[in-house]
């Protein structure tokens, strides 16, 4: 049965300098579907929708609603055209209260003045309809990372928008959050909107999605019915080749220890508040890998700030034997590598080249120092032979600014920094935060690879899938404590899910050392 | 880093700066044309006159018998453009490695202030008899780096360890300086006595700290030896053989130091761990630190480098010797060489060599000003008018900038891509990411 379409994007060609984003690409949308976009990084998914919502304007093609040909030229027309998107990142003022980020630009006013109470009224209204909860008085800043995108969400609804894009939603919300956001997607389809979800997690692309759209290197590929199609097809699809999705290794051989921690506390920043880490006991052997697992925000970031030596700490660290519990970075990193959490923030310094970046550390020694002076054909010959080695593709090589970069390289490219420094602790915080099934695939493989040569992999990770299935033993942190250690091998992902949120504490094997 | 792309995109900042100066120069034409057109003395022919001053004024020579503007060399003027732009150059260079490191140097006034009551003091304190003038020379130009280097070094302080702005900070540290260096001066032996009709100045270096005979001197020291200043005692940079080049200007070294100065800050910031350090804290602190960079550290290091080069600025100037620094006791005001740092390092877009050229243009404005007095019913401070334009454009030129990026992007589509350089390049950010 033919339905029929509520948004048609024909043939459309998208250049940047350097890169072809959208080459040919045609989407449709029925009405009150949800529709999965699906693709690597860099395929141009996010490119597509910012077309769609009037961001970009593309070279060639044409956008239809309801079969009539449409000119979006900015995110105004878009918006009356009943398209709305939650970004990625955010775009919320973070010191205007809820309530205003919903209204801002769609006010109600009444000669000049605006009218508050209407729009809270409707907005009221709706986040009791949809079960979106919000404090509309609260400042986005104060407000979780899941609040901020259920505020976004109401901006759209509150704009009458009847077609939704959801750009990688889930990337930064709890595995409880998700399903929330599931249930309320399904909700708007069954009330009639139209959905365009982007993601590259296949789960949650079968869960919801009606149909998928796969992209590969700004082509399509195939539209598909998702009750056609399993996930190693669609990962397939994805990257091109047979993806494996389940890691291969042995069983791990713990050799001595590398690292050692005893009444580990990191104080919070916050002099009102409890300590962020409280007390941590923990070992970890050359050879294995360990996961931190616990959900947002339960001090695994601090604990990383602290044992790295970004945030204070007090308690006891040793690594490699040697006292650290008061060195600095520069002295703990001589045994210690570490890919953070936060790529933009911590991992690169986004306005450097590539290949300034890949010496980020090491740039003090040789051979990329002589004389005080930097030795740039040593760095450019190191950097060729990480981008080579790691794959990390990009649009001038070692001379590519690291802003323009896409998010699954960015990555590729600290992990390839960070494994190479052969440290013998590898710090990987959400080591694929944000990434497509074969740039995951690939990391993880590093990760293992890395163990099995006699590395200590600490893994601080929010993704059930990745610490079941990658880590050698988990330890859950709950409110800053280690409440938990398990085996991957004997525990079930509910009783993790118990530990995780707190409901359960205590060791399977007895306390660690 | 030497590729053709940031070679691209290098000139396409310079051709913003120079649109930027020829907007300028075009409007101070405009305001010329219309002083000139309603003012009975001036009339069109002197209207015209002006305009010709203003994109040549450098090169003018004099009227000739009938009158009319003659253009040639003039080596006074172009030695004055030279003396004039040394400190604007080393102002530009303190602004611009600030900026280079993620800082906006406001303080470079302060800084300025700071050197030039180091330098004076030295200069004026130390006798050439004890000290040999070669040596006194190099230890008042010292004495003026290092104090503004330590004056640099307060905003940093405050930046790195409080997280105070150093915009704040420095206009702060300005006033301070302004205050405290009238209070260093007032009553002080270095003012200028012998010429009793110039109150409110120091001696030029030139003099210099002699014995005079018991109570003929203009000061007493602890021992009860009188000592007076005398013309031709003191330091002043040497001439280099510039005024040979030059003849009738004020020309010296000076300028050399300042050119050299550049190159040094270029190969600092381009080639050395140091210069990568203090970018890579500059453009993300969060980063640096991540990757064991002290930051606190480096930007101290980057107020201080910034506040030394602002304080050379002030030491050359001083130390020529044809200079007399002039204050009030009531009321000091800041330097204006400081201030126009800004504007050389914007117009430059911050790189260390392209502030030398900047540097020179600033201070050829000047000339025009005083040639349009000379040869014109005009007054000077027209060309501080071209150089208000300028300054408002030289914000702007980063927009040229940007317009110049867009313009062949559209037409060349692929194949044209803008990379490097400080400011956000054009292209768009999320043209590869996450898609």
């Amino acid at each position: 049965m033919e339905q029929e379409h509520i948004i048609e994007m024909l043939h459309i060609t998208k250049e940047f300098p350097g890169i072809i984003a959208n080459d040919d690409v045609t989407l449709r949308l029925r009405k009150g579907e949800i529709h999965a976009l699906l693709g690597e990084n860099g395929a141009g998914k996010s490119t597509l929708m910012s077309v769609l919502f009037g961001l970009y304007q593309p070279e060639k093609g044409e956008i239809r609603k309801n079969g009539q040909p449409v000119s979006i030229k900015n995110p105004n027309d878009a918006t009356a055209l009943g398209i709305g998107m939650v970004h990625q990142h955010f775009k919320l003022i973070e010191v205007f209260t809820v309530l205003d980020n919903i209204v801002l630009g769609a006010e109600t006013t009444k000669l000049g003045f605006l009218q508050k109470r209407e729009a809270r009224k409707k907005v009221e209204a709706l986040s009791e309809r949809y079960g979106l909860k919000v404090d509309l008085d609260a400042k986005v800043e104060d407000i979780t990372v899941g609040m901020q995108q259920r505020v976004e969400i109401l901006k759209m609804l509150y704009r009458d928008n009847e077609i939704l894009i959801f750009d990688e939603p889930t990337a930064v919300l709890t595995p409880q959050e998700i399903d929330e956001l599931m249930a309320t997607m399904k909700e708007f389809a069954r009330e009639g909107k139209s959905i365009l979800f982007i993601s590259h997690k296949l789960n949650e692309i079968m869960e919801v999605s009606d149909r998928v759209t796969v992209l590969r290197k700004g082509r399509h590929v195939s539209t598909v019915d998702t009750k056609d199609v399993d996930k190693q097809t669609l990962s397939g699809m994805m990257v091109g080749r047979p993806v494996q999705l389940e890691i291969q290794k042995e069983p791990a051989k713990p050799g001595e220890v590398i690292l050692e921690l005893s009444h580990f506390t990191v104080p919070s920043r916050d002099r009102r508040h409890r300590d962020s880490v409280r007390d941590v006991n923990l070992q970890i052997r050359a050879g294995e890998i360990v996961c931190i697992a616990g959900i947002d925000g339960n001090g695994q970031t601090e604990f990383v700030y602290g044992l790295t030596g970004l945030e204070r700490s007090t308690g006891r660290i040793t690594l490699c034997g040697k006292d650290v519990s008061n060195a600095g970075i520069r002295a703990r990193g001589a045994d210690m590598s570490h890919i953070p959490e936060d790529r933009h923030k911590h991992g690169l310094v986004l306005d450097f080249t590539l290949e300034q970046n890949m010496v980020l550390q090491r740039f003090r020694g040789a051979p990329f120092q002589k004389a005080g002076f930097i030795d740039n054909r040593a760095v450019r010959g190191y950097a060729e032979k990480l981008i080579g080695q790691f794959d990390v593709r990009s649009g001038q090589g070692p001379v590519t600014v690291a802003r323009s970069m896409s998010g699954g390289n960015q990555q590729k490219a600290i992990i390839a920094r960070e494994l190479d420094r052969d440290k013998a602790l590898v710090v990987a915080v959400q080591p694929t935060r944000g990434l497509d099934v074969g740039a995951i695939e690939y990391i993880h493989s590093q990760l293992v690879q890395e163990r099995d040569a006699g590395k200590a992999i600490l893994l601080v990770s929010l993704e059930l899938d990745e610490v079941m299935s990658l880590s050698d033993r988990i330890l859950v942190m709950y409110e800053g404590e280690i409440v938990g250690e398990l085996d991957p091998k004997q525990t079930t992902v509910q009783e993790l899910g118990l530990y995780m949120a707190g409901a359960k504490r205590g060791t399977e094997r007895g306390e660690t050392a | 880093m030497k590729n053709s792309l940031l070679h691209k995109d290098g000139v396409r900042a310079a051709f913003a700066a120079i649109v930027s100066i020829l907007i300028g120069l075009a409007a101070g034409s405009v305001l010329v044309l219309i002083m000139g057109l309603t003012n009975d003395t001036l009339g069109l022919s002197g209207a015209l006159d002006g305009m010709r001053l203003i994109f040549g004024g450098l090169f003018a020579t004099g009227r000739n018998a009938s009158g009319g503007l003659t253009f040639g060399f003039n080596p006074a003027s172009m030695g004055n453009m030279l003396f004039r732009a040394t400190p604007l150059i080393l102002t530009g260079l303190s602004v611009a490695v600030a900026y280079k490191t993620g800082l906006f140097n406001i303080g470079a006034p302060g800084q300025y202030l700071m050197g030039t009551a180091a330098t004076l003091v030295i200069a004026l304190g130390i006798p050439t008899s004890v000290v040999p003038a070669p040596l006194l020379w190099l230890l008042a130009f010292v004495g003026g780096v290092l104090a503004g280097a330590l004056w640099g070094c307060l905003p940093g302080l405050l930046k790195a360890f409080l997280n105070i702005n150093e915009v704040l900070a420095c206009i702060m540290t300005n006033w301070i300086s302004a205050n405290l260096v009238t209070w260093i001066f007032d009553k002080s032996q270095f003012c200028n006595m012998v010429e009793n009709t110039k109150t409110g100045y120091i001696y030029k270096t030139t003099y210099g700290l002699t014995r005079a005979a018991d109570g003929a001197g203009v000061f007493t020291d602890a021992a009860g030896a009188s000592w007076t200043y005398v013309d031709g005692a003191g330091v002043a940079t040497g001439k280099l053989g510039l005024d040979k080049l030059f003849p009738g200007s004020q020309v010296n070294g000076g300028i050399l130091i300042a050119i050299v100065i550049a190159v040094a800050v270029y190969i600092l910031m381009t080639k050395t761990t140091l210069g990568y350090q203090l970018k890579a804290c500059g453009a993300n602190r969060h980063a640096a630190r991540y990757a064991g960079i002290s930051d606190r550290r480096n930007i101290v290091l980057s107020m201080a480098i910034a506040g030394a080069l602002a304080g050379a600025a002030a030491s050359l100037y001083y130390l020529s010797g044809n200079t007399e620094f002039y204050w009030t006791s009531a009321y000091q005001s800041l330097p204006a060489a400081g201030f126009n740092g800004i504007p050389v390092a914007l117009l430059a877009a911050n790189h260390p060599i392209a502030v030398i050229f900047t540097g020179m243009f600033m201070s050829m404005l000047n000339i025009v000003g005083l040639q349009m007095k000379n040869l014109t019913a005009y007054n000077e401070y027209i060309a501080d008018v071209i150089v208000a334009v300028i300054v408002y454009l030289s914000a702007f030129s980063l927009v040229i900038k940007l317009f110049l990026g867009r313009l062949p992007a559209h037409k060349a589509g692929a194949g044209h891509v803008s990379s490097g350089g400080e400011t956000p390049p054009a292209q768009p950010e999320k043209g590869g990411e996450e898609t």
